[in-house]
């Protein structure tokens, strides 16, 4: 079975570089899925969690938008903002989350919408994979 | 000979540059652990990028028009984005930086107009002063510059090339190699080099959505982040240089102090001596 080098970067650092066997982005359009020998691609990411499959085990990180190329055996994804599952801080996507809903709740003139809902899904999508923080080894992660 | 007192001011006149020029190396080195950690952090997102866009320059477009950041012109006309510091006491940084442009430029003469993109003070003063097409001077970015300081450089950038007006596009700036090391070069930035890609993967992408909404996105952030990377490490290369050139004034500074303090002792003694003498020949005279 062929693999693939993953490369997930943002600005500040390398999240992530690994062999993986095949991964899902979200791409702005719906989910994409990877597999080795992809035809090359280059994409538009919208904020949300990329499943990545290795060795018959997965994981997820979840990003902030931004664009994947997949070129041969080589899925390089530059991410606004990216982290592991075990890196988020739920907490903290739990606050930004409220406070965003606040901001479009209360509907001040000066609220900028579209800042708010970036906000929102980022915050939506840290939680998504923070919740499945800990996939069970004897079967298959948790869905939903 | 100065006296004793002269060398004795002077020692404390020496001593005090000692204290502040280690004060500013000492400020450089905090200042030089935060800009290393961000321009070698930044340097995968970077380098990754470019990767990208030499392939999807690589890539046949049945559309030319399809960006303009894309297409590849006659160079007739260069842009270049002189990246230095604000300030001085960085060694021979900044001259090396000029240095290296200004070669840049001479070269470039004859075959191309240039005009010149400057950030920071040293390089906008140098420019000017050597009569150069000063386009735009850009200062007070800091020692952190954001991502929003960065994007009315990128702007004039891609105005400048999407309207024609320049057909490429480089940047000077120090790269940050170590601590002791900063070496000053000029990159291309636009036009984008094509990479050398097997056949296989040169049959054009599929882009998702289009090629026009991704191609937009991606190609003003790619000019942006390049750019913003570039200074990144500049502002790493200045902070180093200075908490080098500073270390190195301090320790000169002190060995210059002790110099001096060997002199006072040997004049302080001499002067004894010659005291002494006066004295032991002048009691002589009286005995005899």
């Amino acid at each position: 079975m062929p693999t693939m080098q993953l490369d997930i970067v943002t600005a500040e650092r390398l999240v992530s570089s690994e062999e993986v066997d095949g991964l899902v982005a979200p791409g702005v359009d719906g989910e994409l899925g990877i597999l080795p020998r992809h035809a090359p691609l280059l994409t538009a990411l919208a904020p949300g969690e990329i499943r990545v499959r290795k060795n018959g085990e997965e994981s997820f990180i979840a990003i902030g938008g931004g664009f994947m190329e997949v070129i041969g055996s080589k899925v390089t994804v530059l991410a606004d903002t990216a982290e592991r599952a075990d890196e988020i801080d739920a907490s903290r996507a739990e606050a930004a989350l409220a406070k965003a809903q606040e901001q479009i709740d209360s509907r001040s003139s000066d609220m900028d919408l579209e800042r708010a809902m970036a906000s929102i899904r980022r915050s939506q999508a840290r939680l998504k994979v923070a919740r499945r923080r800990r996939p069970r080894r004897d079967g298959p992660p948790p869905t939903g | 000979m100065p006296s004793v007192r002269q060398i004795r001011r002077r020692i404390r006149s020496v001593q005090n540059t000692a204290k502040i020029t280690k004060a500013m190396s000492m400020i450089a080195a905090s200042k030089m652990r935060r800009a290393q950690e961000a321009a070698v952090s930044g340097r995968p997102y970077s380098d990754l990028m470019r990767n990208l866009l030499a392939d999807l320059a690589a890539q046949p477009h049945s559309d030319e028009r399809l960006h303009g950041l894309l297409t590849q012109r006659e160079v007739n006309s260069v842009e270049i984005i002189h990246v230095t510091p604000d300030r001085g006491l960085t060694g021979g940084l900044n001259s090396n930086l000029n240095r290296a442009a200004g070669q840049f430029m001479l070269e470039q003469k004859g075959n191309a107009d240039v005009t010149v993109v400057a950030v920071g003070k040293k390089g906008g003063r140098f420019m000017s002063r050597s009569g150069a097409d000063v386009k735009a001077i850009f200062t007070d970015l800091g020692d952190r510059p954001t991502l929003a300081d960065v994007t009315p450089i990128a702007r004039i950038v891609i105005e400048d090339y999407v309207q024609e007006k320049v057909d490429a596009v480089y940047v000077s700036y120090a790269d940050f190699v170590s601590t002791t090391v900063q070496r000053p070069v000029v990159q291309p930035l636009l036009p984008v080099t094509p990479a050398d890609l097997p056949p296989q993967y040169s049959f054009g992408y599929i882009y998702e959505p289009d090629p026009f909404t991704v191609l937009s996105a991606l190609l003003p952030r790619f000019v942006e982040m390049q750019l913003y990377h570039f200074i990144l490490e500049s502002v790493a290369s200045e902070q180093s240089a200075r908490m080098v050139a500073m270390r190195n004034a301090t320790d000169n500074a002190n060995e210059m102090a002790d110099d001096l303090t060997l002199l006072m002792n040997k004049v302080r003694q001499e002067t004894i001596t010659r005291d002494l003498l006066d004295i032991v020949g002048g009691a002589a005279a009286v005995g005899a």
